[in-house]
């Protein structure tokens, strides 16, 4: 980009007025220089176009608190905030707008009155509610200057940008992990959207490593959780793989559905014992008897509860009582009852075993009326106690390490590492770049990363923005490919496993020609929606206007106000762990998960024949992606230099895995500075080794 | 460290952070005991960082009465309450912060910080210091280093759309991670009065202009007996010939500094709200970095210029005295 520009950027930029703009009565200094500058209609310019812009601000969470307060103090007067999120006793590390006392309250409105305590006389609109609201429509957004996006999921965000795209308002993204950031600026037709890059896609696991051949703790927590967890407490009537493990699976699970039953009269301890040794033991016994499988493993070993606590001790196992006082089910703890405090402790087979029996317990005496309707919740004590028993005997099993309770947490809960500090930073560079596209300085807009180490001598790196790319299917008008066995997947799997999953909309129709296939909406009539709801089970070929190969299919979304044209071709055959969807997307590529690399060589072997994926769901994902190395702080913005994208923000991973894809990246970076690699996030250096440098 | 655990309260409140730094680090956070100095918007952004952070103590000092200006970027102070008329800059503050955490002990020392004796920086394991003129940099820098334990200095300043920040960890070991492996690492840090001392031409060639304008600067207002920051559009023909002057002595060119960087840091003196935040969010990452003695620390200046968004590490310190 030309330098020349230069200049009249820094005209701009220095006089910032802050104060002054707030409160007209509060004499500032900047009206002094003002009034002595070179160039006052510039400031004049600036000054008015602070003041009078009109801004949202999407999540008022760890961003969005520091993001609220710098945009006060810089002089913004009018901003709105949406955010569906309560506050939680975690958030106030960092959240610093919010007191204990707020728990529990809507984030957007309480942030509202702290910023109004310093800066009373601005306007700040909150709305405790989802972004994806049909409320928050195209003309919602067409009236902000700019949207400010302080997100923590990868949903929201691609919805807001196509919001901001089809109202053509800029948008500013954002994103934290540890110590890494980044801030990158959209404005249609000039620099990329945030859909022009392929994303992540949330990390899953093939269902047979869940089920038969874990190798790491994170498949012993997503069995846990997944599994175990879903299948004792949550909806019965839901599919679960928890008995898939071997060839005789089909045979097995007929009978073992009564398994995880309750029966009448059956005592607590009983229960608890029979489904214990039924997972842990039995299961593994039939797992083994499939010597195929271990052929190239380590054999797990069963283990059952005689073996690890005495029958005596279970029945004086935990105290029930000492819970009597919390009838908030959210305080009942198997810890507690069992005198376990420290939650960093990795606790002994035995320990897990007795927080496992107790857990179940709590569950049937304390909580009873949830069972059947439980989902897994990071913030649900008890539950984050049963399942990190039940992944650490699954993980004695399997030879896999054990971990404490604070670690399984942070696996099940993808817990995304968050410190005050780097959200300061990231807030503080939106804002910056907020006035220039107020400005419309459209030559010193930069996507700035916050690294942990210094990259050519820079903490805080700025990269020009990028074009669109032409062959984005969100910002540019590319039709897409879908391989699909016509004659076996039905509009349901279309809908359900490519355009939400895939394409990431919320209110899509579907249209083949002139005839519509499929539509979402309130004002639509029970003719309509019974039609609707009968080509959701017919397979493609069979639908009123038969979909076939060749068929180019119209998907919108009416809320996001994106067109997709798909084109259909017809395939037979689809590799069950490779493409699990039976369907294939392509003219728009999503970056691959990582691979499982311990397993990955072994699955083929697998003797499961299931073919859908366990996932994690992504509660909180902050995406980190991209540190360009070759790219320095000014480069030609026509070309990405950096083709290799990574993501820091690993939100399914424990901190170990977290930290090596930070490696891998930050490998790259490092070209100045050696290969000086380090992770300050390590919770256990102290038993690592030491050397000495130098 | 000495085994002793956190409470449940502490691993609730602070599990996000935990799982960056760990456990141990935010044992060593809580045992930390913090002094800063000039409460303006970016030590206001670093004290509210700290405190949320959960160290143990913050001390603060600033007798100014609160001005208008002072306000300008700060948080902590509701503008439209006139009943801090009678009350400091710190004291203010200090109702503020403590709300922020109620396990961190905030409080105020009155007085001028360079009139302390050294037994003063004695209950401090970091001081940072702001709005400070160059002579009281090198003496509060001098009776940290006097003392027996380590105690890490910094300096921080921001003007315009630019902010410095100064750190002297003295012999600094630290712990990192290499691979699989932690692996110890030693640090040398020279004190302020020689950092400032390293001749200009020892440096490297592509050394931020920031550094010399604000030495310039601080030489400035050091002459003229003015109160740091205290500068306007009308020093900026006396301040081009004190750049010429110390140019010439260093025997470099003055074109080194560009006239409208003089300019900006002269004329616009007053903090600007987002460079606020980076610099004091980069303050604080540091001084938990040192508090943890976990990651490389910076080393030993930090610039940035929201003008081309670059935060760059500056390492100044003489040949032979570097690690």
């Amino acid at each position: 980009m030309p330098k020349k520009k230069k200049k009249n950027q820094t005209l701009n930029l220095y006089r910032y007025p802050s104060l002054c703009s707030i409160n007209p009565s509060i004499h500032s200094p900047y009206f002094d220089f003002l009034a002595l500058s070179v160039s006052p209609m510039a400031s004049q310019q600036q000054l008015s176009s602070i003041k009078g812009a009109k801004v949202l601000m999407v999540g008022a969470g760890g961003i969005g608190c520091e993001l609220l307060k710098t945009l006060a103090l810089s002089g913004f007067e009018d901003i709105h905030t949406i955010d569906m999120d309560t506050i939680e006793v975690s958030n106030l590390n960092r959240q610093f707008l919010f007191r204990k006392s707020h728990v529990g309250q809507s984030k957007a409105k309480v942030a509202r009155e702290a910023v109004l305590r310093f800066r009373p006389h601005i306007s700040i609109t909150p709305y405790h509610a989802n972004v994806k609201d049909a409320c928050f429509n195209v003309e919602f957004f067409k009236q902000f200057n700019v949207v400010l996006n302080g997100l923590d999921n990868l949903d929201a965000r691609r919805h807001v940008n196509r919001l901001c795209l089809a109202a053509d308002v800029p948008l500013i993204e954002s994103g934290t992990t540890g110590f890494l950031g980044q801030v990158t600026v959209h404005i249609k037709g000039k620099t990329e959207c945030y859909e022009c890059q392929p994303k992540p896609a949330p990390k899953t696991y093939p269902v047979c490593t869940i089920t038969s051949t874990p190798s790491k703790f994170v498949h012993c927590i997503v069995w846990a959780k997944e599994l175990l967890f879903a299948k004792l407490f949550g909806d019965k009537n839901q599919e679960n793989d928890l008995n898939v493990r071997s060839s005789d699976a089909t045979r097995q699970s007929e009978h073992a559905e009564d398994v995880f039953e309750r029966k009448k009269e059956e005592d607590i301890e009983q229960y608890g014992r029979r489904i214990y040794d039924h997972v842990f033991g039995y299961n593994i016994e039939v797992a083994l008897s499939n010597e195929e499988t271990w052929k190239h493993r380590n054999r797990p070993k069963p283990i059952y509860s005689r073996d690890v606590l005495p029958v005596e001790l279970t029945q004086q196992n935990g105290n029930v009582d000492k819970n009597s006082v919390a009838d908030d089910p959210s305080s009942v703890s198997a810890m507690a009852s069992l005198g376990l405090k420290n939650p960093q402790d990795i606790w002994s087979l035995s320990e897990n075993s007795r927080i496992f029996f107790e857990a179940l317990k709590l569950f049937f005496v304390k909580r009873e009326k949830e069972i059947g309707n439980l989902t897994f919740d990071k913030d649900d004590q008890l539950a984050v106690e049963f399942v990190t028993a039940a992944a650490n005997i699954r993980a004695a099993s399997f030879g896999i390490p054990l971990h404490s309770l604070f670690e399984a947490k942070g696996i099940a809960g993808n817990i995304v590492h968050a410190v005050a500090t780097t959200n300061a930073i990231i807030a503080g560079l939106i804002v910056i770049e907020a006035i220039k596209v107020l400005q419309n300085d459209v030559n010193s807009y930069r996507m700035t990363y916050c690294l942990e180490h210094p990259s050519r001598k820079m903490l805080l790196m700025p990269v020009e923005p990028f074009e669109p790319n032409k062959s984005c299917y969100v910002c540019s008008e590319t039709p897409l490919l879908l391989e699909v066995n016509t004659y076996c997947s039905k509009l349901r799997d279309f809908v359900e496993k490519i355009v939400k999953a895939k394409l990431g909309m919320s209110f899509p129709s579907i249209m083949h020609g002139s005839s519509l296939l499929y539509e979402v909406g309130d004002d639509l009539d029970e003719a309509m929606i019974t039609n609707y709801a009968a080509n959701l089970d017919k397979v493609l070929s069979e639908l009123p206007s038969p979909v076939t190969g060749g068929t180019i299919l119209t998907v919108d979304d009416l809320q996001q106000e994106l067109s997709c044209s798909v084109t259909i071709k017809h395939r037979e055959e689809f590799d069950e762990e490779k493409e699990p969807d039976g369907m294939v997307l392509s003219g728009w590529t999503q970056a691959p998960a990582k691979e499982d690399n311990n397993t990955s060589a072994n699955n083929g072997e697998s003797t499961s024949n299931t073919s859908q994926a366990v996932s994690l769901e992504t509660m909180e994902v902050n995406e980190i992606q991209i540190v360009p190395t070759g790219a320095g702080s000014v480069s030609s913005g026509t070309k990405r230099k950096l083709s290799d994208m990574s993501d820091a923000a690993d939100p399914d991973h424990s901190s170990v895995i977290t930290e090596t894809s930070s490696k891998e990246e930050l490998q790259e970076l490092d070209d100045d500075d050696g290969d000086d690699v380090v992770m300050i996030d390590d919770v256990n250096s102290d038993g690592s080794k030491k050397k000495r440098l130098q | 460290m000495d085994g002793e655990e956190l409470t449940e309260q502490e691993t609730a409140l602070y599990d996000r952070q935990i799982r960056v730094w760990g456990a141990d680090a935010q044992r060593r956070l809580s045992k930390a005991h913090i002094l800063v100095s000039g409460l303006k918007g970016t030590v206001v952004e670093f004290c509210k960082n700290i405190v949320l952070a959960g160290v143990g103590s913050l001390t603060l000092i600033d007798d100014r009465p609160v001005t208008k200006e002072a306000l300008s970027a700060n948080f902590l102070i509701d503008p439209d309450d006139n009943e801090f008329t009678g009350k400091s800059l710190a004291e203010l503050c200090c109702d503020s912060l403590k709300d922020f955490n109620p396990m961190v002990r905030v409080s105020v020392e009155n007085g001028d910080l360079s009139s302390f004796g050294v037994d003063f920086y004695d209950k401090f394991d970091v001081v940072v210091v702001s709005c400070c003129s160059i002579t009281a940099k090198r003496l509060i820098n001098e009776k940290c280093r006097k003392l027996p334990k380590r105690v890490a200095f910094y300096t921080v300043d921001c003007r315009d759309s630019c902010g410095e920040i100064f750190v002297d960890l003295q012999n600094y070991t630290y712990s990192k991670k290499k691979l699989d492996e932690t692996i110890e690492c030693q640090l040398q840090y020279p004190s302020f009065e020689d950092a400032i001392a390293v001749p200009w031409k020892s440096l490297p060639r592509r050394m931020s202009k920031l550094y010399f304008a604000m030495r310039v600067i601080e030489q400035f207002e050091e002459a003229e007996g003015r109160d740091p920051g205290q500068t306007s559009k009308d020093d900026l023909p006396k301040v081009l010939k004190l750049r010429k002057e110390l140019f010439e002595a260093q025997s470099l060119n003055e074109s080194l500094i560009p006239d409208s960087l003089l300019e900006r840091l002269v004329s616009c003196t007053t903090e600007f709200p987002p460079v606020c935040a980076v610099i004091g969010g980069i303050l604080g990452q540091e001084v938990i970095k040192a508090i943890s003695g976990k990651g490389d620390p910076l080393k030993n200046f930090f610039f940035f210029d929201a003008m081309d968004g670059k935060g760059i590490i500056e390492d100044i310190s003489k040949p032979d005295s570097g690690s």
